[in-house]
């Protein structure tokens, strides 16, 4: 199927990856070899076997509507890189110049 | 049109009506009035503290697993059925992938290619025609968490220098609720907002308050020239998204500047970009929301951590028997029976005050007796006291039994609000209001004649200027009785009697 390295960088962008030209040139080919890999599924799937995407069959799996205490606010606050009065600090969503 | 008007003087909204056609679509997501999130037992109260209703799954922390919380499942069920959907017996959810901080996981859980509900209506009244508008579906999802943007204007996240995340919100369960492309002014725009708010709220399965974000509207714009006659339809136009519409009045004001903005654009030979938009209700208009560089790609995919959805017929079929009498069949049924108009429906809902209504004519009252009280006096108190009518300490059948005291003549109206006084200040139902402050009219005409005579007797002069012709000068004499009567009697028949008294009647 043939993955390109446009293809690669539109991926990496998505992921919020930086990846430099040297790897986007070997990332491509090593996607590709994995990619072939996994189709080869393709060829004993067929027509009227849909894709897996549960791997056991199960259905409606649900929980009842009941609430559980939730965490303290130091406990699910302590994980984050930043925080300020009792939220998550993030940088900057948008560009200046955007 | 050959000039192009500067880009700065949009159109009239009546102008651009004339030449261009509206095709608006409505995106609505609702809040679901679930106990817990969607995921996880965490509490869903509105208004608590930051990140006081978190836990490592719905913060994205590794290796939670989400559980689907089976009321959200069956009260978006009931909003599909109540919109006339289908409803699939087989779906699952999808991961909808995207960086951005309102989401801690880098994907919303939502549902893609298999909504649970698809191919429904709901039919819009307004001015007395009815629109059918196409619901194409109704999926689930999970609601993320607020941003509040620091360090630019107002709030605003353009310029922000950093933002701050209360992740509360994130993972309520939300329906999304999407029409077809089938609305044509903004006035049905609103109605179908209207409409679908009380439809839910009917279903009691969310609390639809648009002010605090649990029913909330986009609303997708584009407009068409008008064919000439015999013309076929031109094609749809570009649409604009205008998001997070939170009341019925912005919907409706969104709409109609985008019609405007649009028609402005067209007019100067400019294409519409298709674009996410903001409205602003201060200026009244919509300004290009937040910029994506690239086209949006979701990456979509089965979510792998929960089984699909396969709700058995009888289920669904169960669910379907219990809907409650839905807002149309209910407007219908109080128009044949009691006799109102549609517009006294709309008064009465708006006032807050139709069930109280309703239990007030079951309680014996008649529609018009209850409907004047409510909507008259009684949401009169309600808003003087900060309150809904709903709140008052007074219940339909005490307001039943005034009216019926009303309309027997044992009570006037100036007498029945002081009962009303007396029950909302604790005194006990009606009667015993009345008992307790002696309020009920004297029909004892003895007592009345005897403070008519007095009345006379002490005004002489006033008396007889009666006497010579001059009816309008009795007002005194009729003060004076009701006072000695202590307001227990009715002025009309006090008045009357005066008159016939001094043979001026």
């Amino acid at each position: 199927m043939g993955i390109t390295r446009d293809e690669v960088a539109h991926l990496a962008r998505l992921s919020r990856m930086s990846v430099t030209d040297d790897e986007l040139d070997a990332l491509a080919p090593q996607l590709e070899a994995i990619l072939s890999a996994v189709a080869r599924v393709a060829e004993v799937a067929a027509a009227d076997i849909p894709p897996t995407s549960h791997a056991v069959p199960l259905t409606n799996v649900m929980r009842p509507d009941v609430a559980r205490p939730s965490l303290p606010v130091a406990e699910a606050l302590a994980g984050a890189p930043a925080t300020e009065d009792g939220r998550f600090r993030v940088p900057r969503i948008l560009d200046p110049d955007e | 049109m050959s000039t192009a008007a500067p880009a700065s003087a949009l159109p009239s909204y009546a102008d651009a009506l004339a030449r261009y056609e509206p095709v608006i679509g409505l995106e609505t997501h609702v809040e679901l009035g679930t106990v817990s999130k969607m995921f996880c037992g965490c509490p869903t109260a509105f208004g608590a503290e930051p990140n006081t209703q978190v836990c490592p799954v719905c913060l994205g922390l590794p290796g939670a697993l989400p559980v689907v919380n089976e009321a959200a499942v069956r009260f978006a069920v009931m909003i599909g059925l109540a919109l006339h959907c289908d409803i699939a017996s087989w779906c699952r959810f999808a991961r909808k992938n995207y960086f951005y901080p309102d989401m801690p996981k880098n994907f919303q859980i939502s549902q893609f290619d298999e909504p649970l509900c698809t191919d429904g209506w709901l039919d819009v009244e307004v001015d007395g025609e009815v629109h059918r508008v196409g619901i194409t579906r109704v999926h689930m999802e999970e609601d993320t968490g607020k941003s509040l943007h620091v360090g630019g204007a107002t709030g605003r996240i353009h310029g922000a220098t950093h933002s701050l995340v209360d992740y509360n919100r994130a993972g309520i369960p939300l329906v999304e609720i999407v029409t077809e492309p089938d609305v044509r002014s903004p006035e049905v725009a609103r109605a179908y907002v209207d409409e679908l708010r009380e439809l839910i709220r009917t279903l009691d399965v969310s609390d639809v308050r648009m002010e605090q974000g649990s029913l909330r509207c986009d609303a997708n714009v584009s407009l068409r020239r008008r064919p000439a006659p015999g013309e076929p339809d031109a094609p749809f136009g570009t649409r604009s998204e205008t998001k997070n519409l939170n009341s019925l009045r912005s919907v409706e004001r969104a709409v109609r500047y985008e019609i405007s903005r649009q028609a402005g654009r067209l007019d100067d030979g400019e294409r519409i970009r298709q674009e996410t938009r903001h409205f602003d209700e201060a200026a009244g208009r919509t300004s290009p929301g937040r910029s994506k560089e690239e086209a949006t790609d979701y990456r979509y995919f089965p979510e792998p951590d929960l089984t699909p959805l396969a709700l058995p017929v009888q289920y669904v079929d169960e669910l379907r028997a219990g809907l409650p009498e839905l807002p149309a069949a209910r407007r219908a049924r109080l128009i044949a029976e009691h006799g109102y108009t549609v517009r006294d429906l709309t008064d009465l809902r708006n006032a807050g005050v139709l069930d109280l209504v309703e239990q007030t004519v079951a309680a014996g009252a008649t529609p018009v007796a209850a409907r004047k009280w409510w909507l008259n006096e009684l949401a009169r108190r309600a808003a003087d006291a900060g309150s809904q009518p709903n709140d008052l300490a007074i219940s339909p059948a005490d307001i039943a039994r005034i009216t019926v005291l009303v309309a027997s003549g044992e009570l006037t109206d100036a007498l029945a609000r002081k009962v009303i006084d007396g029950v909302l200040a604790g005194e006990g139902t009606p009667d015993e209001v009345i008992a307790g402050r002696g309020l009920a009219v004297v029909a004892d005409d003895g007592a009345l004649t005897a403070a008519v005579d007095a009345a006379i007797a002490t005004a002489p002069d006033i008396a007889e200027k009666v006497r010579g012709g001059k009816v309008n000068a009795v007002g005194p004499l009729v003060g004076a009785v009701m006072k000695a009567m202590k307001g227990q009697a009715d002025a009309a028949s006090v008045r009357g009697l005066l008159l016939e008294r001094l043979g001026a009647s």
